[in-house]
């Protein structure tokens, strides 16, 4: 197979993977292990490609024209794979989870539910491995029209309210100020071709560059960069397992993926360091991650109180391409990884709870951890990788994002990713703390009857909550391909 | 010219006006028909005028020899229309036609103009059919 | 005969209009409409075809040599636009057995094919000819008849619907007539390529200026450019369902067209735009049309109106491109001519299947729809997704062009109001989806999903409209070209 039939087949793998979950409808079983089956298959043929791309080559499917000059085109490239990795790795854990999750939960339309998820999938690997602005953005709104029917799947009036501010808030920024920099940028630049460092050097003053920039980056409403954030804990709504893949890996990393993509490959480093936007971004980067977390703190509903968590951990990687050096960088790209395995394991247990439980609020789980050891374990664990603290992948990344602001020499920054990491601690470790320490309520017995989550639940929490262990002890596949995104930067465009 | 030797002008303008204000102002729709057809009559009576050359007869062939005169200087300064009386006058003896098209081009306004009128009126009458009235700000008000 | 092609065009559909009304049965005179429609879109197609090899096609109707006599010019603006009606006339005529079945008296099936066949060649008439008092006897053709199939609606108000329609549509043909007498005075020709050449000899005499101004408010008026719409809601609304689809995508265009035609061909976009300044009318206007229609657009609550009103937001887009009178916006405005013909075409379709199976385009009666007629309404998404103007819809083409046509005057407002729209078309479209995905259907009615012969058709325009948003090199070639034809005169 030649490396674009390769990626133009691993694209296509979740659709034909949907296809496979129409067909077989009739027997659920059977449907499942369709999907399970697509997602193994989609992760070896991303290995497959993730082992050219460390052999230093680029694969590259360029499609046809859409409109003269705009090309559809696919190109694999580093920072592509680690997204690509992740979204690709999770798929299949996150079905094995939501098998139990969706029976255990007696939820309605699973077919529906199942063929809309490996489409999402689909649009998460066409936005990691788009070679142009025009193909990201494409496979971007593709995303979000394919979440759509997952987020809003319990058709409840709250979930047609949330769906609104989803599909509101997402639009608007995406059409409203993205779209308007990427026809910007073909004007300036004659190209929307992404390119080591960058296409927009020189083609118009610096003024104009910063506007590009600040337009990019509310852009991107998937990075849920505050103000327009409220997307996100609106689709909460959505079933645990689409919340947990779609709402802390695929939608919300695709998003911080476009910002890194556009800084190194549209903008490149070196002319954001020029421009003077880029510590203003950095700065309300910093703001949405220390109000995220505040908010976090004030929430009592679990998934809430994550959803905010994602808020402010997505704005740590938009802060690291703001930084605008090699670190900054290297650590943006490392946290996707390492906060999409903490983040999917905290969604698992919290799902779990829901399941085994019927409890959102964490005020009322004092105790369950007794009954639930395995689950409140691996919510511990997604904690500590949140949080930052080893043994967990997490410290890894915002290790380096630390280097980069120190780099930078904004120490200012340093300090918010500091005090964000005490607030981490307090609200997330809280809900282990009460699970396991305090005693159940006097005299209730609603934790009586309850048992661990479904088996095939159990597994994937436990695979996440090991791959982050792991992560921690073996961080260099993430380090080695974020450094080569960045080394390329440096060169001269040809 | 003085302003009154357009005196013809003046009439389609009154008429235009006359016709464009009973079509806007009445509720009744027959009477905005006939404001409708007053408005195109107007239209018509401007093209017949542009025709008109002063002193031209009938546009009808009397003489061949002059006509292919006519029409050999009339080619020579290469042109229709309002030119043509350009190239009556160079023809010298030749006789003053009218030019025939702007009333040739009426024939078909006019045409179009019964048809409007028909199809407005048969429209009427099936309103009138179902709303039991022509009056539009009956129509409008009532029930719908 | 190929080399008669310009006018059997025209002149097929005209002489088959009788034989469909006299035939009497009805399906006979289908069957004649439907042999006329598609054979238009292949003769259309050929004539393009032929165009792209030769250039401009130049026929003398009847052997008189133009200027003398009327003169068939088609060039690529005009193919592009005829091929445009010809292809929903082909589309929209299997469709109209199945939906005109149900929603016209049976004994007036054959006199709609008739009225449908003469619309149908009035419309490919304007873009045909070369002869300005032409354009006015076709722009009749096409109204008059179209007015007879608005008032075949079987709702009341049709009626006054079309009688509207008639005294605005009748006002700005007489406007356009005076516009056509007030050139000829002053330049003895009524040939376009003639006029182009000998108006500006006289372009100083106040006349000039004066007929400019009745064809600019005439065919606006036509065109229903806001605040000239008043027509068209309430057309669009009670019209039987296969007329809205047909006359929605293209008596608009055809009139988009004609502007583009006189500004550009005859006027010339010096006079045009430099001393007529005409861009200073056709921008605010049509930027209001955007934001005011779309706003009236999401308070409807029936859905053909609100698609109606849709649509002059929409024609905005179109003027809007044009009146920045550049290349790109030109470009802008001619692809959008084209892609809003089809998601339209395709909405109005679907709206269609819901008549035939509902009963009503209400939105309340749209409850459920989601379950009990999935391809229906999956159509009516894939349709919104492209007005909405979503990457992968022809929507999202016309945007990009028209964006970049703004960004290049510098006009980042006016970049900024075409994302406005957008997003305002999402909140209408979304209405829609909302009640026909999120609410329970009536149990008591019992409805089903709408017969192929409907669906096909609708979701050939639906296919269409992605599959022109994904390969969209085809019409922004033939639109850039025939952009760059318009502004640089004819050669």
């Amino acid at each position: 197979m030649s490396e674009g039939m390769l990626i133009g087949f691993t694209v296509l793998l979740p659709v034909v993977g949907a296809m496979a979950v129409l067909v077989l409808r009739a027997t659920p079983n059977m449907r499942e292990a369709g999907t399970l089956f697509a997602g193994v298959a989609t992760f070896w043929h991303v290995l497959g490609l993730l082992y050219l791309v460390q052999e230093g080559a680029r694969p590259r499917l360029e499609l046809f024209e859409v409109v003269p000059g705009v090309p559809i085109v696919f190109e694999v490239e580093p920072l592509g794979m680690v997204f690509a990795l992740v979204a690709s790795f999770l798929w299949p854990v996150t079905t094995l989870y939501a098998i139990g999750y969706m029976r255990g939960h007696h939820e309605e339309n699973q077919t529906r539910f199942f063929f809309f998820f490996a489409i999402a999938i689909a649009g998460a690997l066409g936005v990691a491995f788009s070679g142009n602005l025009f193909t990201l953005f494409l496979f971007y709104e593709f995303l979000t029209f394919c979440t759509f029917p997952l987020v809003t799947h319990h058709q409840t009036e709250e979930a047609k309210r949330s769906g609104r501010i989803y599909l509101g808030i997402l639009l608007a920024t995406s059409v409203g100020f993205q779209l308007l920099a990427i026809i910007w940028t073909w004007q300036l630049a004659g190209t929307v071709e992404f390119m080591d460092g960058g296409i927009l050097a020189g083609t118009a003053s610096v003024g104009v560059l910063s506007a590009i920039l600040v337009l990019y980056v509310y852009g991107v409403g998937k990075a849920a960069l505050m103000p327009f954030h409220r997307w996100l804990p609106a689709a909460m709504v959505a079933p645990t397992p689409v919340s947990a893949l779609l709402h802390a890996v695929a939608v919300v990393k695709a998003g911080v993926f476009t910002v890194l993509k556009i800084a190194v490959y549209v903008f490149g480093i070196d002319l954001l360091q020029t421009l003077a936007t880029t510590s203003w971004m950095a700065w309300a980067a910093a703001a949405t991650i220390i109000l995220g977390s505040l908010v976090a703190f004030t929430k009592d509903n679990l998934k809430a109180r994550l959803a905010y968590s994602t808020i402010s951990q997505l704005s740590y990687i938009v802060l690291g391409a703001m930084l605008a050096n090699e670190m900054g960088i290297i650590g943006g790209g490392m946290h996707i990884a390492m906060h999409a395995f903490g983040k999917i394991t905290l969604f698992f247990a919290a799902g779990a709870v829901m399941v085994a439980a019927h409890e959102k609020k964490i005020s009322r789980m004092h105790g369950l951890g007794r009954t639930m050891p395995i689950t409140f374990g691996a919510f511990f664990i997604g904690s500590l990788s949140i949080i930052g603290l080893p043994p967990a992948g997490g410290s890894w990344s915002k290790w380096f994002l630390g280097m980069g602001t120190l780099e930078s020499g904004q120490l200012g920054l340093l300090a918010v990713l500091m005090v964000s990491s005490l607030l981490g601690l307090y609200y997330l470790l809280e809900v282990p703390v009460k699970a396991f320490f305090f005693k159940p309520p006097e005299g209730s017995h609603h934790h009586e009857g309850i048992h661990e989550a479904p088996t095939t639940s159990l597994i994937a929490i436990c695979v996440t909550a090991a791959a982050t262990i792991a992560l921690f002890f073996w961080p260099e596949l993430w380090y080695d391909l974020m450094t080569m995104a960045v080394s390329g930067t440096g060169e001269v465009a040809p | 010219m003085t302003a009154l030797g357009l005196f013809n002008y003046w009439a389609v303008i009154v008429l235009m006006m006359v016709g464009f204000y009973t079509l806007i102002a009445r509720s009744n729709l027959v009477k905005k028909l006939i404001g409708l057809n007053i408005f195109q009559t107007s239209v018509i009576l401007m093209y017949v005028s542009f025709g008109k050359v002063t002193g031209g007869t009938a546009p009808i062939l009397v003489e061949a020899a002059h006509a292919e005169e006519v029409g050999e200087t009339a080619e020579a300064v290469g042109g229709v229309g309002a030119e043509v009386v350009e190239a009556v006058e160079v023809a010298g003896e030749a006789i003053l036609y009218s030019n025939p098209l702007p009333h040739v081009l009426m024939l078909t306004a006019i045409v179009v103009g019964v048809a409007t009128l028909a199809l407005g009126l048969s429209l009427v009458v099936r309103i009138k059919e179902a709303y039991g009235t022509i009056e539009e700000h009956e129509l409008l008000d009532g029930p719908s | 005969m190929s080399e008669h092609l310009p006018a059997l065009l025209v002149v097929v559909p005209l002489l088959l209009a009788p034989v469909a009304a006299l035939v009497g049965r009805w399906k006979v005179a289908w069957a004649v409409a439907a042999a006329a429609c598609w054979w238009t879109l292949y003769a259309s197609v050929s004539l393009l075809q032929r165009i792209r090899v030769e250039g401009p096609i130049s026929y003398e109707l009847g052997g008189w040599v133009p200027p003398y006599g009327i003169e068939y010019r088609i060039d690529l603006v005009s193919i592009f636009v005829a091929i445009i009606v010809a292809a929903i006339g082909a589309v929209t005529i299997p469709y109209a057995r199945t939906s005109i079945a149900k929603e016209v008296e049976e004994d007036r099936g054959p006199l709609f094919y008739a009225a449908f066949l003469l619309c149908l060649s009035g419309l490919l008439g304007i873009s045909v000819t070369g002869d300005v008092f032409n354009v006015f006897v076709f722009l009749e053709i096409s109204s008059l008849s179209a007015y007879s199939m608005i008032a075949l609606g079987k709702d009341r108000r049709a009626l006054t619907a079309s009688f509207q329609y008639l005294i605005m549509g009748s006002v700005g043909a007489s406007f356009i007539v005076i516009g056509i007498g007030l050139m000829y005075v002053m330049t003895g020709t009524l040939n376009m390529a003639d006029l182009a050449v000998r108006l500006p000899e006289v372009a100083d005499n106040r006349t000039i200026p004066v007929a400019f101004t009745f064809l600019t408010v005439g065919i606006t008026l036509k065109l229903a450019l806001f605040p000239l719409h008043l027509w068209l809601p309430n057309a669009y609304t009670y019209a039987p369902s296969a007329v809205t689809a047909f006359i929605a995508s293209t008596a608009t265009k055809v009139s988009v067209y004609l502007l583009l035609r006189f500004f550009f061909t005859i006027f010339g976009e010096t006079f045009s735009y430099e001393a007529m300044q005409l861009d200073m009318v056709l921008m605010p206007l049509s930027i209001v049309a955007i934001l005011a229609m779309s706003l009236v657009a999401i308070y409807q609550a029936n859905v053909k109106r609100l698609l109606a009103f849709s649509s002059v937001a929409q024609i905005g887009y179109m003027v809007l491109g044009i009146s920045f009178g550049s290349v790109l916006g030109v470009t802008a405005g001619i692809i959008h001519l084209f892609n809003h013909a089809l998601m339209k075409g395709a909405l109005f379709m679907a709206m269609g299947c819901v008549m035939y199976s509902v009963g009503s385009v209400r939105i309340e009666k749209m409850a459920g729809l989601g379950k009990r007629m999935p391809w229906t309404m999956a159509a009516f998404v894939g349709g919104g997704l492209s007005l909405i103007g979503v990457p992968a819809t022809v929507g999202f083409v016309s945007k990009w062009y028209l964006v970049q046509a703004a960004l290049e005057q510098g006009s980042w407002a006016i970049a900024g109001v075409v994302m406005v729209g957008s997003l305002m078309a999402l909140i209408y479209v979304w209405k829609v989806v909302e009640v026909a995905y999120f609410q329970e259907p009536d149990p008591d009615h019992e409805i089903r999903e709408a017969p192929l012969s409907l669906l096909l058709p609708t979701w050939a325009l639906v296919a269409a409209s992605f599959y022109f948003g994904i390969d969209a090199s085809l019409t922004a070639d033939v639109a850039t070209q025939a952009a760059e034809t318009l502004i640089g005169g004819i050669q």
